[in-house]
């Protein structure tokens, strides 16, 4: 070792199996042999938690001059100068006996009847218990040191320790990380996952994070994984961090806090995006209620190879589907909900359809109102569908029921529907449901539209300044918009919304200067009397009071020349530039005035 | 010469005077009456142009704006909505049938809305006859012009 390293931590040197090794002085003696390559056996030893000795397993001889003493080499404190034997016939012995004891315990667990084999211990002298658990302290200590929950424990004395919870009931403060499972060395403890049916396919396919940490989408820019403040054990107990553990650039900080930063800009992009409207709304198709009725997006993560089946389409009960309903349109062109048409829904629709139709031998049924097949290589999908044998009927389903005891042989729900093409009343036996939501606005755009001065269409999505010529910018100078927070499409249409917008807010940085209309409103300070009546009327915020002059001024680079301002004045104070007072009496005077005599000739 | 009714159109810049102009440019057939000023929006009205329109030799007054929620300036309309209800009282007062007076909405896409609106104001104008107001105009010297 060299000299300035021993300077800071001091060192000891010590002799293990005839071999000196040199570590640092609060060391183990375990910690030394693994520095040398000598492995000694342990069951209750984790690096990254505190020593225990608890199973004694790892006993070795420590021998001091003529002093031999039998030590736990997982907590016994490196000293200078000592010898260490790791194997030799006592220690054998005692292993021997140990792994005898909980033999005797836990005859069933593989780990021990593999220890035995080494230390020639076949069968146990002491009975042939099938506990299962050595009481290593492994899974109590993980979940109070690393957890900092301490949910489990152990209770009681000799041969009636245990781990439990206290008074056995069900723990109030367990969390269900899983932690005490994943290091129990013998498989005692089992996590029961109740997300899922006793055939495992999850009861629910959530669309949000599933772990604590998590990186949020594969598309994500910058993609980092991000920690949820509300499930993280080490935000919320001080315990775990074992994420920070494994990551070798250390980049995880768990100090980091939410924070307002306030950034200067010239040009915003609002693409806040679109949520679906709630599926418990619609009580007759039974989401919700009825097993196996999805949401698009549910079914669309049973789709996904890293979703909770791994891409198998499955029932509740495990079963494959015999047939498959998707109905289009719920919530989307509805008189009672909204008029518009959602625009991505047919074409994902038949996507699905496409795929039920690669992974099982499902019938698939779309009940449709219109095929909207709008973009580049749709319809041809749309027909590639048609020769796959998915079945359309033109209708939209009127309800979702279970199917009779009697009806069963098809399917164990029932949607009942218009086939308007054939003019009948239909009920159609399926197993599954998928419901296309409709696109709504966020929640929150009102308030986004506020903040940034933008208005609404009808539909409640963001207004654009003009449908075709100018369909990313919005009536507010500098502020566009993109995707579907202006209104349902479907990626290719938000990307190229997207680059347009843009391309305009580089032409402005490109350029430099901004051009603003000469149509703008000003005060005559000489008239102004600061009643300040036109600052909240601007519905721009263009208008701000001087406080020192008492004075309301107009920002130029803000002003948009409605003359809101100019008409409510009460001093006259304001002019609009081109539509003066003055002017627009002249106009009004010129409107009726009575042809001169130069006209009349 | 027989009478026509004259009447001033206040129009705001954005949807109603577009909406004129596509009347227009789409060649359909309304009476020619509506003499057209442009603003650039109906929040822009100042109640005296109504009455300046009147003094000035107006039968009736017609202003239209963008339809409510639509206003290319956010609220403009919904303010002028506040005023056409005192402008009919005011109006009234002085002694003109309030029906001489219209607030209207017609967006850039409606001119045939444009074309039947304008027929039927003057429909309405002809039928109430010209305006006789009393010598002295009342409206005389009460505004300054800034």
């Amino acid at each position: 070792m060299s000299s300035e390293a021993s300077g800071d931590k001091k060192l000891v040197n010590l002799t293990i199996d005839g071999r000196s090794v040199e570590i640092e002085k609060n060391s183990t003696v375990l910690q030394a042999a693994h520095k040398l390559g000598i492995e000694i056996p342990t069951l209750c030893h984790v690096d990254w938690m505190e020593p225990y000795g608890a199973c004694r397993l790892c006993s070795v001889e420590v021998i001091k001059g003529k002093r031999r003493r039998l030590v736990t080499a997982c907590n016994y404190p490196v000293s200078d100068r000592i010898v260490i034997e790791t194997i030799n016939d006592r220690i054998r012995r005692v292993r021997a006996m140990i792994i005898e004891l909980l033999l005797g315990r836990s005859s069933n667990v593989p780990l021990l009847q593999e220890l035995g084999k080494q230390y020639g211990v076949e069968k146990s002298r002491f009975g042939e218990g099938t506990e299962g658990c050595i009481l290593c302290g492994l899974c109590t200590r993980v979940c109070d040191e690393i957890v900092g929950v301490g949910a489990i424990a152990m209770d009681g004395r000799g041969i009636k320790r245990r781990v439990a919870t206290p008074y056995d009931e069900e723990s109030k403060t367990c969390i269900a990380c899983g932690a005490c499972a994943a290091v129990c060395p013998t498989g005692y403890i089992k996590v029961i996952d109740d997300t899922r049916t006793e055939k495992g396919v999850p009861l629910e396919f959530p669309t949000g994070p599933t772990t604590s940490i998590y990186v949020k989408t594969l598309q994500s820019v910058p993609k980092v994984p991000v920690i949820d403040v509300e499930s993280c054990i080490k935000m919320q107990t001080g315990g775990c961090g074992v994420c920070a553990t494994y990551c070798e650039p250390g980049a995880i900080n768990y100090n980091q806090k939410p924070e307002e930063i306030e950034v200067d800009v010239g040009q915003i992009l609002i693409s806040t995006g679109f949520q679906t409207i709630d599926l418990k709304k619609f009580a007759q198709y039974g989401y919700g209620r009825l097993d196996n009725v999805y949401s698009a997006l549910e079914f669309e993560r049973m789709l996904n190879a890293t979703g909770p089946t791994g891409s198998q389409v499955v029932l509740k009960n495990g079963q494959e589907p015999r047939a498959v309903g998707i109905i289009h349109c719920i919530g989307s062109r509805d008189e009672n909900h909204h008029r518009y048409c959602s625009r991505v829904c047919c074409m994902y629709a038949l996507k699905m359809a496409h795929l039920i139709k690669d992974r099982t031998k499902a019938a698939v049924y779309q009940f449709y109102i219109d095929m909207r097949a709008f973009g580049k290589g749709y319809e041809e999908f749309y027909h590639r569908l048609l020769d796959e044998g998915v079945t359309m009927i033109r209708g939209k389903a009127a309800e979702v029921v279970e199917a009779g005891w009697g009806q069963r042989d098809e399917g164990v729900l029932l949607i009942r529907a218009e086939d308007t093409l054939i003019g009948k009343f239909r009920e159609i036996p399926v197993d599954m449901v998928v419901l296309c939501a409709a696109m709504e606005p966020q929640h929150d755009a009102d308030e986004v539209g506020r903040l940034f001065s933008i208005s609404r269409s009808p539909d409640g999505f963001f207004l654009e300044r003009h449908p075709k010529l100018d369909p990313t910018s919005t009536m507010t100078d500098g502020i566009y918009l993109a995707g579907a927070c202006q209104s349902p499409k479907d990626i290719p249409d938000s990307v190229a919304q997207a680059q347009g917008a843009a391309a305009r807010i580089l032409q402005l940085i490109s350029r430099g200067y901004v051009e603003v209309d000469p149509i703008r409103a000003e005060v005559v300070e000489e008239l102004c009397g600061g009643c300040r009546m036109c600052n909240n009327l601007c519905p721009y915020g263009a208008i701000e009071f001087v406080l020192d002059k008492k004075i309301s001024r107009v920002n130029d680079a803000l002003c948009k020349g409605c003359g809101t301002c100019v008409a409510a004045c009460p001093a006259g104070a304001i002019t609009g530039k081109g539509f003066t007072n003055a002017q627009i009496m002249a106009e009004i005077d010129g409107l009726f005035a009575k042809p001169t005599q130069g006209a009349k000739a | 010469m027989s009478w026509e009714p004259k009447i001033a159109g206040f129009l705001c810049n954005w949807c109603s005077y577009t909406g004129a102009d596509l009347a227009g440019t789409s060649r359909l057939h309304y009476p020619p009456n509506i003499r057209v000023i442009r603003m650039m929006c109906t929040g822009r009205m100042d109640p005296v142009f109504v009455f300046k329109a009147f003094q000035a030799g107006a039968d009736g007054v017609i202003v239209s704006g963008c339809h409510p929620g639509d206003c290319h300036y956010q609220e403009g309309n919904f303010k002028m909505l506040r005023r056409a209800h005192l402008i009919k009282r005011v109006l009234a007062d002085l002694g003109i049938h309030p029906d001489r007076f219209r607030l209207t909405w017609v967006s850039a896409s409606e001119g045939d809305r444009w074309a039947r609106f304008s027929a039927d104001f003057t429909q309405t104008i002809r039928t109430l006859g010209p305006l006789k107001l009393t010598s002295d105009s009342i409206l005389e010297g009460t505004y300054n012009a800034a």
